[in-house]
């Protein structure tokens, strides 16, 4: 694995540059993302050696910085726990695109500064393609099959939100004000 | 331009702003709760975003409790619990120890929350409050770390997804045979993202702790909240209980034209009682269809039916009877004043002499951390609000849910039972508040 080191506080992957996109089904839960075993740490790197361990052990070996994790409907459903987000953020994934995102993942993916993008037409991404995300325009770009998909833009707040690297800078900014 | 629901009323009061379904608004937090879990994370975010020296949004209104290992069953838990312990005490919280109870319970009973209010916890089940017109959903760590020192957090306000019931509900049929129905209907994420609102005669007529039963279980359909509109009966109730002084001007209805996602219509008179079948809550079936299946525990308690007149409908069942051989009986309460009450009124000793085991108050074997955790291929019967596998111990075990006089008539037979073959009663929202000897 690569550039393990761009965890939350470090520079965040710009989904706007192409990278590999990882696919996985529907209702991808957070024990599948982050086995519970492994959840005692909370450190964004230790907890990436360990992402969809028990699903797809290449992704941990394989993945780089800058790649994209796609999924169908209701990902990240099950805990409210955080370390499953911060598991993809300690992996250096650029964003999250899904058909459709459990609420408290959702919440929590950006709170952690990892760009979530809601996408119907996600299903048609391949293993292995290569594509690019315009967070403004909520669009995903297919490059290999040059093909784009729709999705739903990120409403300017949470763009804010994920800019400034998540909820915690963005308090801290707030409070020292 | 349509009326508004509750929800988009409350948000919009809170933040400020004309609020929309789909709106995102950042707004200000009433109450905020966090527990033995899920605490320390939040303590970790609040420490970092304000430094050495962080103060409360608001200490008077920043609840603490200590339930899901409680008394602690280990090292890890008893740490835990300190950190609970020494957080509230440096920032002046309120915080309740071991044995004081369950979070949803204390919380309302204690009088933390109430009608209009916008309450955050770090905890699934925080959409309890929407029984008393509180807007209650569950956060992450990071959301309640930075809440609790901002005061402020951001939500994307919900559409509603309503439910209309009317007519009255039969002999042995509650509040949780309703809300197991509904998410059976539109299962386990067919509210994902939504408010659930409960309304209706048969939900005007609900007693505030059947109301609380349905929001309880809001999230089981993957809701942000389960709002019931606060009336007189939330007034008066609140005010027994707490002795606070409620004005139903601070709260929110919503609109006879208000915008809602979907409105299901039940007949109440038509339902059943209701069974969950192992391992999702989904899995809702009329108690016939699993009537005679063998248990080997049967649990009473949790956030979901661990109130006073849930355990008292048990015991109204297994008064002068005995609990079927092999089978035995876990029994939470909510929290210490029911435990008291129980005590108090002779619930208590009913349910021993019967054969129960009778815990002090907690969330119990309900996350499947202690006080009766299920062995390898044992079958569960409980009044609890998950059952996925493991939830309740092993993965090799199996957990159905039902209502209280389910649970209290199977306990009767070894089997689950339909709770209209033995006599069921039903209690209004003033037994709570009996006179104790």
């Amino acid at each position: 694995m690569t550039g393990a080191a761009d965890g939350a506080d470090g520079g965040r992957p710009d989904p706007a540059e192409p990278g590999r996109a990882w696919v996985f089904g529907d209702n991808i839960d957070t024990d599948q993302i982050t086995p519970s075993r492994f959840i005692v740490s909370s450190d964004p790197d230790e907890l990436a050696t360990h992402a969809f361990e028990d699903l797809r052990p290449d992704f941990s070996e394989s993945v780089e910085t800058g790649d994209f994790v796609v999924a169908g409907e209701n990902f990240g459903s099950g805990s409210s726990r955080e370390h499953s987000p911060l598991s993809l953020v300690g992996a250096g994934v650029s964003a999250v695109v899904a058909q459709s995102f459990a609420r408290i993942f959702f919440r929590n993916a950006i709170n952690l500064g990892l760009p979530v993008l809601i996408c119907p037409g996600a299903d048609a991404v391949e293993d292995g393609d290569e594509i690019h995300v315009d967070l403004d325009a909520g669009v995903v770009t297919n490059h290999t099959r040059d093909e784009t998909y729709e999705a739903e833009a990120l409403p300017q707040f949470l763009q804010s939100l994920v800019e400034q690297g998540g909820l915690k800078p963005y308090t801290k900014a707030k409070l020292d004000g | 331009m349509t009326g508004k629901t509750l929800a988009e009323k409350l948000l919009s009061e809170k933040s400020g702003t004309d609020a929309r379904a789909g709106d995102y608004v950042e707004a200000d937090v009433d109450v905020a709760m966090a527990h033995d879990i899920t605490g320390p994370l939040a303590f970790q975010t609040f420490d970092e975003v304000t430094g050495d020296d962080g103060e409360l949004f608001a200490p008077d209104r920043t609840v603490f409790t200590i339930d899901h290992h409680a008394p602690a069953d280990g090292v890890q838990a008893a740490n835990n619990h300190n950190a609970v312990r020494e957080f509230a005490a440096e920032h002046g919280a309120h915080q309740f120890d071991v044995g004081d109870g369950i979070c949803h319970a204390v919380l309302v009973e204690e009088g933390f929350v109430g009608p209009g209010d916008l309450v955050i916890g770090a905890d699934s089940h925080s959409t309890t409050y929407g029984g008393i017109g509180a807007f209650g959903t569950g956060v992450g760590s990071t959301d309640l770390g930075t809440a609790l020192a901002t005061g402020e957090l951001w939500f994307r306000v919900p559409k509603t997804l309503r439910f209309e019931v009317d007519g009255d509900l039969g002999d042995g049929v509650y509040a949780k045979d309703l809300i197991l129905r509904f998410i059976g209907d539109v299962g386990f994420d067919g509210c994902t993202y939504m408010a659930a609102e409960y309304a209706g005669s048969t939900i005007e007529s609900l007693p505030i702790h059947e109301r609380l039963v349905l929001s309880n279980m809001a999230i089981e359909m993957g809701g942000k909240a389960g709002l019931v509109a606060p009336d007189e009966r939330t007034e008066s109730y609140l005010e027994r209980q707490t002795g606070n002084e409620i004005d139903l001007a601070d709260a929110f209805v919503s609109d006879d034209d208000a915008d809602y996602e979907a409105v299901h219509s039940y007949d109440a008179t038509a339902l059943a009682p209701q069974v969950s079948k192992p391992s999702n809550p989904e899995n809702a079936v009329d108690v016939t269809e699993v009537a005679g299946t063998e248990v080997d525990q049967l649990f009473v308690g949790t956030c979901t039916n661990g109130r006073y007149e849930d355990i008292k409908i048990v015991a109204d069942i297994l008064a002068g009877e005995t609990i079927a051989p092999n089978v035995r009986m876990v029994v939470v309460p909510a929290s210490k004043s029911v435990y008291q009450h129980m005590l108090g009124t002779g619930v208590f000793q009913t349910l021993t002499d019967a054969g129960a085991v009778i815990q002090s108050a907690g969330c119990g074997p309900c996350a499947g951390y202690h006080q009766g955790v299920l062995g390898d291929g044992d079958v569960c019967l409980a009044t609890a609000n998950r059952n996925f596998p493991g939830r309740e111990g092993s993965m090799e075990s199996s957990v159905y849910l039902s209502s209280p006089a389910t649970v209290g008539a199977s306990a009767l037979y070894g089997e689950i039972t339909d709770p209209r073959e033995v006599e069921t009663k039903r209690y209004d929202d003033t037994v709570f508040a009996e006179v104790l000897p």
